[in-house]
């Protein structure tokens, strides 16, 4: 078969190659592998009692696991209405209504029936239909997921493809490279001879190196879909459990029992990487994988602004209940007193509702009566108006082209319509780092060999820096973001051409690797002076890896699988210099040199002796190889200070330049890593060889620990070749992006899973770090203290380094000093503990940029939490994998990177993009716009709603405090569904202070959020006022008007109809001219809400005046009020005296205090940038809140330094810039 | 897609074209769903606060004036009555007007201060009556007013919904049982001036609300009478004292049209009313008044509304001169960068 033909070639015994991780899995099972009773003992007993018949359908059934099919949604065809009802009612409002409805139907009610039910059917209709479609979107998510398929093994040793949904736990599946598991896997095979497959758990934990598991030694021999045929075993195990790394469980195959470890189990949504397939049964399927274990539910999340307006209305509703109090007090005394001298309404024959005899149970009652009238007060359509806004808002957010990704096609998503206003408050970005700021793919970019500094391409930073020196010279305020300007597309286009040519669409280039220098390609190296030194860097990094080779059949190309990315950037670098790597054995590595002979290109063949790889803790990886003449070579790449410690006296040559080179490297933000070699006599190494081998088959705890120590004696006399830099390429436009959050005034915080320096090299790539920055780095010492005691010196140490970086950071006097915080993991989990962790925040907020590294999934949480918690502001989180879903989840907004990588921590944000360049835009603004939206909406509500409530209760007062409103119950029915709803949605939906390239021009701006500018108490009871003014002048202004006068020429007077139809009126006019005040953008859908509402009222009259049901406003407007210029006259006048007092206000502030987006309102109404536009440029350059972290400031850092030395070295240097 | 979105895509990515199922997705560009719809808007300029105000003056002062004016012209008697037509000797005057069998006749003298044009209305005014209560105004069914066939409709009008043996009452309710049952006679120079009693109602409610084959049945013929005892062979379309008592007032003071006189008042015309003073405002002590009223194109007379126009026409001017003083004082130029918040911070420092 051509296929498994294929498949064997590629098989090869890792695990011999393997010095150190998979030779301990090999010891802990080769050594005691077979039938084993470790951890059987718990098999089977409480907790682990799962039982799995691998291929064995007929058996599995009848213990009906879960399929794999998945669902997150909240709810389903059944439960969706009494479910969603009742998440409706538990708002606290929405009881409050809902109660009101039902005494409605009661003769309590002052109005009728329908009037109060409809609003709230209304209301909770919509509300409900909004959470069906948020509910139906996430089902066909999961659909999308329940429907990938995946190739199962259906009988006779025949497998097909089936949707993952339909798995069952004791499938067998095969799993192809670059595919998820479709559930959770008992590991049985891979397709190399040892049975070991690589995997990608960024998913999981976020790790992005890649995890070696292995099967069982028994299952090797199921290598093809035809042994399936007959292969049959059980599992028995553990139940499922949300535990990512631990697995207990038995394995019986051929009446054998063997002991089962985490490292043969596959988890759902990790990925097969490097390993052409893998054969699996399914052990837990569905919501009993891990990882399903470990999803939570996610909290509902409200803003900071409707939290305050719940506090608002629970304030007015106090304000309802007293005013009810003081109107049931009156209607009791009323009754008491008064009721039986009014012989018109028949006292004697009064029912309990209006009793003389007993007037404390009328005014109860009468205090349910007066909570249901003046229940204006509270808006009940405030909160669906606020929902559809939102959904509103939440649709441009969809649909903005802006923050569209040509690349995976995803628009941003705010999946939870309710937090739009709160990305306008954000304070602290909390950011993960993989897959979010970089794209886990290396460029190499850089190189020093024999201390001469190889490759012209500029890192963005020198770029940036020569560019402004060359154009501006001294003008600092000349912004550097017009390199940027989007709208710029020559400028972009040069700056990106030049530096990252890699990924860029514009001209096809070689992934990972952007080297530019002509020096050294096309084989001029040749020509170079150590031209030697040149040949043995090439050949290190073509063969001092751990990849493997893979031949596209179609094109001949060759595609390399490393297991970190940095080794396939130098493999590619090494193909370019024309070393192309291109077969692995299991003893040798084949390399194909072109320039090396003359002959042109030739194979080699480097046999492979030893491989010692890398690991954190080594922070190196040696190959000893033997080269066709037999010499043995020994190349060793590592980090610098661990290969410099290493340097044989004669190896030192270059180490001062390199060291320079690698200082500049690390500067701008590369990774390095120096090569060293060490060629070695043959005696002398099978001396080593002997002791290397005795120490690899010792069997015992310290193996480990010899074969370091046995390690250490060959890595040692090196010689320094020179040293890489490789680019962790950033994604696209995160420095910029970075930038400009950082000037909108916002801290950012990096968390990543990775390790230390990785951290502090992309620190150093977007700009959070800088030279110069005084970098405070909190870690645990690793000492071999005895754990109990290691623990106290840890938290003792950890102390004394906050309290010294603290006072560090107390005693800086110069006010450009920027400070770094960068803490370990380990260190963290004691600074996060109770006694320390305000210590910690405290110290962390002084520093400009905080990077957390080795970080845990529930570390992230705890750190979003402490800091949510501690500052006391808005936190935003943004993350791609499954291991940022806490952190998502835990701040105050969660966003999802919608990238490559799965869609866990999509699916528990509550907006995604795919690109963190989005996030710019989407928070300063969206952000600012909905901040604004939202605050003004809220509070012209509780005015619009005051000034007309309140008149119902004046209305009272005269009325006997009987309960009757002035108002027809339609009108008020109307009021706040109908006539003046429209246009405060339009403010909410379409208002906009200044246009969105300004909110980007000037990140200020969105200042004005996260210090609340437009919803303090001062706006709130502001707004509030004016209601009640408004109230007062509508009423007593009407009541005076229409006292007992005839009202026209007939002579007729006014009846309570006609004065609460003109009441009314006046109460349309005066809300709608205030939100008319209130907007500063109208387009022709303002025009039509605001003017329309107005009209609708005057038609609605009209008709409602058609029909007999509208009793004495029958035709109120043609024969009584129309005709009455005293009616037209009343409506100007209070609409002109409600409005006054705000206009006053308005004109004031922006004569006087005006706030920022009035000013640049101003500028551009009058068109001043056009005119002056050095100005305009210069305050777009001050817009900015002064930042000691971002690009702009590291580049202002590199002028000073450029500038020091120009001072010092006079004119004779030159700015090398882009050639 | 329009051309604007095809060229942002080509200018973003080259391989555009070679995905076209991915780009499907891409949101299409129109000025709606980008938020950039053209947008009038609007900046309160000193120009324009200064203008605003002064047009709000220009406007609201000659409004004022004419309003008032037209309020001045306005000439007004009247006479309060509840006191003086109780004979001098009553101490308990509910005890009087409840009592039927003594006559309530009482002669009022009034002296006509200007001269009034006709028409003259006449008006009861009736005060600290709650026809604004609740129990009062529900106390009424609309269907019964118009349709003869819904007589026995009297939902709503408890108490005074059915008769003791049950019939329906037409109209039902307390509204029309309450009825202002007061009367007068003008005269003039022993000449009796007719009161026109037509059209005193809104045209709508006789045509539409009350029906014109309606008539009163089993009114007042319960054991308590209530005001005004209706001729039940007059539809009630024609009964229009009822259609304008129906008409409840907003407030506990009101007056409501009694009738029109169709001739012109001299100054210092003596008018002798003959009034029967039937209707008892004593149990609550409300007071009972009767007006004779001119009436101009604003309605009677209603200086509130004139003197209402003028403050606020001026408090406008005033705070045109205001910001006019404000703006010259502290002037500051429109768009002025130095206003902006990191400008103003770096200045205070």
């Amino acid at each position: 078969m051509a296929r498994s033909g294929r498949r064997r070639r590629d098989r090869m015994r890792w695990s011999n190659l393997y010095t150190f991780s998979c030779f301990r899995a090999q010891h802990g099972h080769a050594g005691d592998a077979g039938p084993s009773s470790d951890g059987a003992g718990a098999v089977g007993g409480p907790g682990f009692s799962r039982v799995v018949y691998c291929n064995n359908a007929a058996l599995q059934k009848p213990l009906k696991y879960v399929t794999n099919y998945i669902t997150t949604t909240k709810y389903n065809i059944i439960t969706f209405f009494p479910k969603a009802i009742f998440e409706q009612f538990r708002r606290v409002a929405n009881l409050y209504f809902l109660l009101t409805a039902i005494l409605s139907l009661t003769p309590v009610c002052p109005f009728s029936a329908v009037s109060m039910i409809a609003p709230l059917a209304f209301v909770v209709g919509l509300s409900m239909m909004k959470e069906g479609l948020e509910d139906w979107r996430r089902f066909i998510q999961d659909m999308k997921v329940n429907n990938r398929k995946v190739s199962v093994h259906k009988g006779d040793g025949e497998f097909d493809y089936r949707h993952w949904k339909d798995l069952c736990v004791g499938d067998v599946v095969r799993v192809e490279k670059d595919q998820f598991f479709p559930a959770d896997l008992l590991l049985l095979s891979s397709s190399y001879e040892d049975g070991i497959c690589y995997v990608e758990t960024m998913n999981l934990d976020g790790e992005t190196n890649l995890k070696v598991k292995r099967s069982l030694e028994v299952t090797l021999p199921l290598e093809e879909d035809e042994s399936f045929k007959d292969f049959q075993a059980v599992i028995r195990c553990e139940d499922p459990n949300p535990s990512l790394y631990t697995f207990t469980g038995n394995f019986e195959y051929e009446r054998q029992v063997y002991a089962l470890d985490p490292s043969q189990i596959l988890l759902r949504d990790s990925k097969l990487r490097n390993t052409a397939f893998i054969y699996g049964v399914v052990i837990f399927t569905g919501h009993d994988s891990k990882v399903m274990q470990n999803s939570t539910e996610s909290p509902s999340k409200r803003s900071r602004i409707e939290k305050k307006m719940d506090l608002i209305i629970y304030i007015l509703f106090t304000v309802l209940v007293l005013i009810s109090i003081i109107s049931s007090v009156g209607f009791a005394v009323r009754i008491k007193f008064d009721l039986p001298n009014w012989w018109y309404l028949q006292p004697q024959k009064s029912n309990k509702l209006d009793d003389p005899s007993r007037p404390a149970l009328s005014g109860i009652f009468h205090l349910i009566t007066a909570l249901i009238l003046y229940g204006y007060l509270i808006p009940i359509s405030l909160y669906v108006s606020i929902e559809l806004v939102k959904v509103l808002q939440a649709h441009f957010i969809n649909q903005d082209i802006h923050m569209f990704d040509e690349e995976t096609g995803n628009t941003a998503q705010a999946r939870t319509s309710n937090l739009n206003e709160e990305l306008g408050q954000v304070h602290t970005i909390l950011s993960d780092k993989t897959g979010t700021l970089t794209c886990n793919q290396m460029d190499f970019l850089k190189c020093s060999i024999a201390g001469v500094s190889y490759g012209v391409g500029s890192s963005e930073v020198e770029l940036a820096a020569a560019k402004q020196m060359a154009s501006g010279a001294d003008d600092h305020d000349i912004p550097l973001q017009d390199i940027w300007e989007e709208n710029n597309e020559d400028e972009i286009e040069l700056v990106e051409g030049v530096t990252f040519s890699v990924g860029n669409n514009r001209k096809p280039s070689i992934k990972g690797f952007s080297f530019q220098d002509d020096r050294l390609r096309q084989g001029n190296w040749t020509k170079e002076p150590n031209s030697s030194t040149i040949l043995l860097f090439f050949r290190i990094l073509a063969l001092c890896h751990t990849a493997i080779p893979e031949i596209n059949e179609a094109t001949g190309s060759i595609a390399y699988e490393a297991e970190s990315p940095d080794e396939g950037a130098f493999l590619v670098a090494a193909r370019e210099f024309g070393f192309e790597f291109f077969k692995r054995t299991q003893s040798s590595v084949f390399v194909r040199e072109k320039h090396t002979s003359s002959e042109g290109t030739i194979e080699r063949e480097f046999k492979i002796l030893n491989l010692l790889e890398f690991n954190s803790k080594r922070k190196r990886m040696t190959v000893i190889l033997q080269d066709e003449d037999g010499q043995i070579l020994l190349f060793c790449k590592g980090a610098d200070s661990i290969i410099f410690d290493r340097l044989a006296k004669n190896g030192r040559m270059y180490e001062v330049d390199t060291t320079r080179h690698l200082n500049e490297y690390g500067e701008a933000g590369l990774r390095t890593l120096a090569l060293s070699y060490r060629v070695l006599d043959e005696s002398e190494y099978s001396s080593w060889n002997a002791e290397f081998l005795k120490a690899k088959t010792s069997i015992g705890p310290d193996r480990e620990l010899q074969l370091e120590r046995v390690s250490e004696l060959i890595e040692r006399e090196l010689i320094l070749v020179g040293a890489t830099a490789v680019e962790d390429k950033l994604q696209k436009g995160v420095p910029q992006c970075i930038d400009r959050l950082a000037q909108a005034g916002l801290k950012i915080w990096v968390l990543t899973g990775d390790k230390m320096e990785t951290a502090i090299n992309i620190g150093y790539a977007c700009s959070l770090l800088r030279q110069g920055m005084k970098q405070i780095c909190l870690s645990i010492p690793t000492g071999e203290q005895v754990a109990q005691d290691a623990k106290k010196v840890a938290k003792e140490s950890l102390l004394s380094q906050i309290a010294n970086g603290s006072q560090m950071v107390k005693l800086e006097k110069d006010p450009d000093a920027a400070f770094a915080l960068v803490i370990d993991g380990k260190a963290l989990a004691f600074a996060l503990e109770d006694d320390m962790k305000h210590m910690f925040l405290n110290l962390a907020i002084e520093c400009a940029s905080v990077i957390c590294c080795r970080v845990s999934p529930k570390q992230k949480a705890l750190v979003t939490r402490l800091v949510k918690e501690g500052i006391g502001q808005t936190t935003l989180a943004v993350g791609d994998g499954a291991n940022d879903v806490g952190m998502i989840q835990e701040a105050d907004i969660g966003v999802g990177i919608s990238g490559v990588e799965g869609m866990q921590a999509v699916m528990a944000s509550d907006f995604s993009i795919s690109q963190f360049r989005f996030l710019e835009r989407l928070l300063v603004v969206h952000g600012h716009w909905c901040y604004k939206r939202i605050a003004q909406m809220i509070c012209y509500f509780f005015y619009k709603n005051i000034a007309f409530g309140l008149t119902i209760f004046y209305f009272e007062a005269f009325a006997g405090f009987s309960g009757q409103s002035v108002y027809d119950d339609w009108f008020m029915l109307l009021f706040n569904v109908v006539l003046t709803s429209l246009p405060v949605i339009s403010l909410g939906v379409f208002e906009q202070d200044v246009s969105s390239e300004i909110c980007l021009q000037f990140p200020a701006l969105y200042q004005q959020g996260p210090k609340n500018l437009f919803f303090d108490w001062y706006r709130i009871l502001g707004w509030m006022g004016n209601g009640l003014y408004s109230s007062l002048a509508i009423f007593f202004l009407n009541l005076c008007i229409f006292y007992d006068q005839a009202i026209h020429a007939g002579g007729q007077t006014a009846d309570m109809a006609a004065v609460g139809t003109a009441m009314f009126t006046c109460i349309i006019w005066a809300v709608n001219m205030q939100i008319a005040l209130t907007m500063s953008h109208f387009t022709w859908i303002q025009h039509l809400f605001v003017w329309g509402s107005i009209t609708t009222w005057y038609i609605f009259i009209l008709a409602y005046g058609m029909t007999l049901r509208s009793r004495d406003n029958y035709q109120i407007l043609l024969e009584v009020l129309g005709p009455a210029p005293i009616y037209w006259a009343a409506t100007l006048l209070v609409t002109a005296a409600c409005n006054i007092p705000y206009l006053i206000h308005i004109s004031y502030q922006r004569s006087c205090k005006p706030l920022d987006h009035h000013v640049i309102q101003e500028i551009k109404y009058l068109k001043k940038d056009v005119e002056d536009q050095t100005m305009w440029k210069r305050e777009r350059s001050k817009a900015r809140q002064k930042t000691k972290i971002g690009f702009t400031a590291r580049v202002d850092a590199k002028i000073k330094q450029i500038k020091g030395k120009l001072h010092k070295k006079g004119p004779s240097l030159t700015i090398h810039t882009v050639s | 897609m329009d051309s604007h979105a095809a060229g942002s895509s080509s200018g973003g990515s080259g391989d555009g074209a070679a995905q076209p199922r991915r780009n499907s997705r891409k949101p299409k560009y129109s000025k709606f769903t980008q938020q950039e719809l053209p947008a009038c808007k609007p900046i309160l300029t000193p120009k324009w606060v200064i203008s605003v105000f002064v047009l709000v003056g220009v406007i609201f002062v000659p409004i004022g004036i004419v309003s008032l004016r037209a309020s001045q012209q306005v000439v007004e008697i009247v006479d309060r009555y509840d006191d003086a037509c109780v004979p001098a000797g009553v101490t308990d005057k509910l005890a009087y007007i409840r009592n039927d069998s003594i006559p309530k006749a009482c002669t009022r003298n009034l002296t006509i201060t200007k001269d009034m044009k006709q028409p003259i209305f006449v008006y009861y005014q009736l005060d600290n009556f709650y026809q604004n209560h609740r129990r009062y105004v529900k106390s009424r069914n609309d269907v019964q007013l118009r349709d003869k066939s819904k007589a026995s409709e009297t939902d709503n009008c408890d108490p005074e919904a059915k008769t003791v043996d049950g019939k329906p009452i037409v109209p039902c309710g307390l509204i029309a049982w309450s009825l202002f049952n007061d009367t007068y006679n003008l005269i003039r120079n022993n000449e009796t001036l007719s009161v026109d009693k037509k059209d005193i109602s809104w045209k709508s409610d006789r045509d539409h609300k009350f029906g014109s084959h309606v008539f009163p049945m089993n009114f007042q013929k319960g054991p308590l009478q209530g005001g005004k005892i209706l001729d039940s062979k007059i539809p009630l379309s024609e009964q229009e004292d009822l259609i304008v008592w129906m008409r409840t007032a907003a407030l506990p003071t009101f007056r409501k049209l009694y009738g029109r006189i169709y001739v012109d008042l001299k100054e210092n015309d003596t008018i002798t009313v003959q009034l029967e003073n039937n209707y008892n405002t004593y149990s609550f002590s409300g007071k009972k008044k009767l007006v004779l009223s001119t009436a101009t194109w604003i309605g009677g007379k209603n200086d509130f509304l004139g003197l209402a126009y003028l403050t606020v026409g001026g408090i406008c001017f005033f705070l045109a001169f205001a910001f006019t003083l404000l703006y010259l004082i502290k002037p500051r130029k429109m768009g002025d960068n130095s206003y902006l918040s990191w400008n103003r911070a770096t200045l205070g420092r």
